[in-house]
């Protein structure tokens, strides 16, 4: 195929300077048509009626029409705009355009297709539509960012997937430390809000327009640089970055009036913990855990067992620091009782030994219930009523109200929940930054280099899938007071509800193995879209599937790519040779065993 | 060439020992009671026609493979069948097809290397006490002396699988370095590389005897490994046919027939001449006669 570097034409041959003003007077006037009405009857949810005072789905049209504008102002190089687009100008205005014309696409749909057709849309509502779509049609008028080697005839598709490329950020103007200390601050200050806005939306209308304008908006920003500037400025201050996230997360329930959302974010919590968890097994030792919500069952039962609840076999009440040390320390038996006899082989045994494992946890659970066994987890029915943890007097069961804030028992367990999962990103970044490590990387990469290199593989990879193993038994541990019930059927292999295996291992691939953040915003997706479209229940897994093959498609190291990977699946600037001559290290298999 | 370096016995500690090694997979025998010494402060050449069983060899000597029969010593004590044990008494080796952690920068490859020689577990990195910084710090300076002893210092945050393939083969021997092996085992050091690369990795082996490190090394560039080795064995057919200096090795004629087959005896294949040109005129008078017959 003929390769060569085109010019910047853009994808619709517009004029640069009436493309910026259309896309400027498109977004102007869709923001404006966010105050008038959109439709006449408060039935759609939301109430976008009022004119003057934009509600619901408006308010999101209104973030993406004043998004799109100021990227197109800072197009035009207006002093104190500039900032926005260190990297990309262009294509983060056709992105936000996008994603405007999407989130208002979505809203007139909607309103037509619940109150019954068209006609129940307001001119509001038309002129905002129109408004989106002539910034978005400008927008592809717009020049691109880069330069690029691509086949000679591209596709449209082709053409307009070029014209969101953008250059990476140059050099930063050095700022005072303090006002980068500020700027870590505000970005997670409306990392928070974006996040509690997303976990309150409280229809699934709100939810999908949410969802449209975050991921649009988002990358949006890593075209226009502003996240590479950002990451910067927060490894520069790690230690007051990580700070700031989990001050930021702390003060969640601070932002909540009642418990429903608080619940859905401790599940949330444990959920994304548990796949952090996993990423330690699969994103940096390498190995494929099919089974691993066992562990976390292990945990949980444990706990559950010597909760003092009545249900219990065993009648015993240890304090909540004794059941977390017992659920770890029976979580690790487990996970070296099962890895020990695998772990020496290479390849998709251990796959399919932990996927036998959990099953067979589930099902030998089911069965301890004194009629087809002893009865210790009394079966289907499961360990109910463990009562809550009590802390010195302070029950967790109970609202408290701390700074005049009333907080309620859910809020007690998410900052339980939120220490667990300290702890299981301290021991991530630990780990995974030290000797023991690299060898587990090593050992993913080539296992045979890896021993001949000195790496005992077996002891490396038994140590990483016993850590997994032992940090889901404490969240098991948590969770089990959370629930204050636990059933086998919550420990499956796939099942609509998360965490279940399949869910865990496709937060740690969706988010980014490897990273930190990524299982985190993986968990928090997968548990999100289910938990507020419900609508979509019947369709759920179909959906998660093409999700999952439209994400190998397009971007295989996950919506967070650590440094490794980014470097894996895409080129950048580092590449010294042509890919051909690497080919020689993969290639020259002659001899066996070397 | 040179058989001045061929070093006195009674001065250089014996390395590496190793005497009647075999290893049969089923009933081929790949390598049949081959016997090696490496003396302290020697560069060793390991040749031989493919499929001599050279790369098996070396399996055998880093525990890759365990020896049917015979007996690897290190400075004098038996090695265990395991490569990580091997790595840790101070075998050290490069592959033949370059196997780097494709996906790691530069710098942790070598720090891989240095995974034998320091202690720091689970629990103190978890734990961070000053011991593990010390340790840390210590180990990233020696993998940057290493990375600057190659060459590479420059490119240390790059991941391995970008490098040009001859960085990749040096990066593969400063990995092997980085565990401060006494014999460091070479396969095929040169393979793929142009005349200038090859030279630059022959000035880096002498360099690195020179630190004290003996060198076995395989290859197929005679030129090379003539120039660069005090003694020189030839395996052919999984068997040692000789050992001895570079002349001494590229004078025997068996090598030569190794390499390139036996001369006939007499007059070869006068027989075989006969009969072609007998064939040959038959056919010619077939096809006269053909021809003949369409016009």
């Amino acid at each position: 195929m003929t390769t060569k570097t085109h010019q910047t034409t853009p994808v619709l041959a517009i004029p640069a300077t009436v493309a910026r003003a259309a896309t400027a007077a498109g977004a102007a006037l869709t923001l404006g048509s966010t105050f008038l009405a959109w439709t006449w009857t408060a039935k759609f949810p939301g109430d976008l009626t009022v004119t003057g005072y934009p509600g619901g789905l408006q308010v999101l049209t209104l973030v993406g029409a004043a998004l799109t504008l100021l990227f197109t102002l800072s197009g035009y190089g207006i002093k104190g705009l500039r900032w926005l687009t260190p990297g990309g100008t262009n294509s983060p205005v056709r992105l936000a355009a996008l994603g405007l014309l999407g989130t208002m696409g979505f809203t007139v749909g909607a309103i037509s297709v619940e109150l019954g057709g068209v006609v129940n849309l307001e001119p509001g509502a038309w002129i905002g539509l129109v408004g989106a779509i002539i910034a978005f049609v400008a927008s592809l008028g717009l020049p691109h960012d880069q330069d690029i080697t691509d086949t000679a005839t591209p596709s449209p598709l082709e053409k307009f997937l070029n014209s969101l490329r953008a250059p990476a950020p140059g050099r930063p103007k050095e700022l005072p430390s303090w006002a980068e200390i500020l700027i870590i601050v505000a970005a997670f200050g409306i990392g928070l809000f974006v996040v509690t806005y997303g976990i309150d939306t409280a229809y699934p209308e709100l939810f999908v327009g949410y969802l449209l304008i975050t991921g649009f908006a988002v990358t949006a920003l890593f075209k226009a640089g502003l996240m590479a500037r950002l990451s910067a400025i927060t490894t520069k201050y790690r230690s007051i970055a990580v700070a700031a996230a989990f001050v930021a997360a702390a003060v969640f329930p601070f932002t909540q009036s009642t418990d429903q959302y608080t619940l859905i974010a401790v599940n949330i919590l444990i959920f994304a913990t548990v796949a952090l968890g996993l990423n330690i097994v699969v994103g940096l030792a390498g190995l494929l855990d099919l089974g691993y919500v066992a562990f976390l069952g292990v945990g949980a039962y444990t706990a559950a067992l010597v909760s003092g609840t009545s249900a219990s076999a065993f009648g015993v009440q240890f304090p909540f620091w004794a059941s977390v040390l017992l659920g770890a320390a029976v979580s690790l038996i487990f996970g070296v009782v099962i890895g020990a006899p695998t772990l020496r082989l290479r390849g998709d045994y251990l796959a399919i030994v932990t996927l036998g494992f959990g099953e067979i946890f589930r099902i030998a659970v089911g069965n301890l219930d004194g009629v087809s066994g002893p009865r210790v987890t009394n079966g289907p029915n499961g360990v109910p009523n463990i009562p809550d943890l009590n802390f010195f007097g302070y029950d967790f069961g109970e609202s408290h109200t701390i700074l005049g804030f009333e907080l309620g028992a859910y809020a007690n367990y998410y900052m339980l929940m939120l220490l667990a999962m300290i702890l299981v990103v301290l021991v991530f970044s630990r780990a995974g930054s030290s000797r023991i490590g690299r060898a587990w990387v090593a050992i993913r990469e080539d296992e045979t280099a890896a021993t001949a290199m000195g790496i005992n593989g077996f002891r490396v990879k038994l140590i990483a899938f016993a850590l997994g193993a032992t940090l889901a038994g404490i969240a098991g541990t948590v969770q089990a007071h959370v629930q204050s019930t636990v059933v086998p059927e919550m420990y499956v292999f796939a099942g609509p509800v998360p965490p279940n295996s399949a869910f865990l291992l496709a937060a740690v691939i969706l988010g980014g193995m490897g990273t930190i953040s990524g299982p985190l915003i993986g968990a928090a997706l997968l548990y999100m879209i289910p938990a507020k479209l419900q609508f979509l229940s019947d369709y759920q897994l179909l959906g998660f599937g093409l999700a999952l093959i439209l994400l190998m498609r397009f971007r295989p190291e996950g919506l967070i790519a650590n440094r490794r990977a980014k470097l894996e699946y895409h080129e950048t600037g580092q590449l010294d040779v042509p890919d051909e001559t690497l080919a020689g290290t993969t290639s020259g298999t002659t001899k066996a065993g070397a | 060439m040179n058989t001045m370096t061929t070093t006195t016995p009674e001065t250089a500690t014996t390395v590496l020992d190793a005497s009647g090694v075999t290893m049969r997979f089923g009933g081929l025998t790949a390598v049949r009671n081959v016997d090696l010494t490496v003396k302290a402060g020697e560069i060793v050449g390991l040749i031989g026609p493919n499929g001599a069983g050279k790369t098996t060899f070396f399996n055998c000597l880093t525990g890759l493979y365990v020896p049917t029969e015979g007996k690897v010593r290190y400075k004098g004590t038996v090695l265990p069948p395991k490569p990580h044990l091997v790595t840790q008494a101070g075998i050290a080796r490069t592959f033949q097809n370059i196997r780097l952690f494709a996906n790691m920068t530069v710098l942790e490859n070598v720090l891989v290397g240095r995974h034998t020689r320091t202690k720091e577990g689970l629990w103190s990195a978890l734990l961070r006490g000053p011991g593990f910084k010390k340790a840390e710090a210590a180990s990233h300076e020696r993998a940057m002396e290493l990375l600057e002893f190659i060459g590479l210092q420059d490119k240390a945050d790059h991941l391995a699988r970008n490098l040009p393939y001859g960085d990749q083969r040096k990066l593969e021997i400063a990995r092997a370095l980085a565990s401060d092996p006494g014999l460091l085992l070479l396969d095929e050091p040169t393979a793929g590389m142009n005349p200038q690369e090859t030279r630059v990795t022959e000035e880096l082996i002498f360099a690195i005897r020179d630190m004290g490190i003996a060198v076995l090394v395989i290859e197929h560039d005679m030129r090379f490994i003539f120039n660069l080795c005090d003694r020189v064995a030839c395996l052919v057919q999984g068997e040692k046919l000789v050992e001895g200096t570079p002349g001494e090795v590229q004078a025997d004629e068996r090598v030569v027939a190794a390499y390139l087959g036996t001369p006939f005896e007499g007059d070869p294949g006068a027989d075989e001449v006969a009969e072609v040109e007998a064939a040959e005129a038959q056919s010619a008078t077939r096809t006269t006669r053909t021809e003949g017959e369409t016009q």
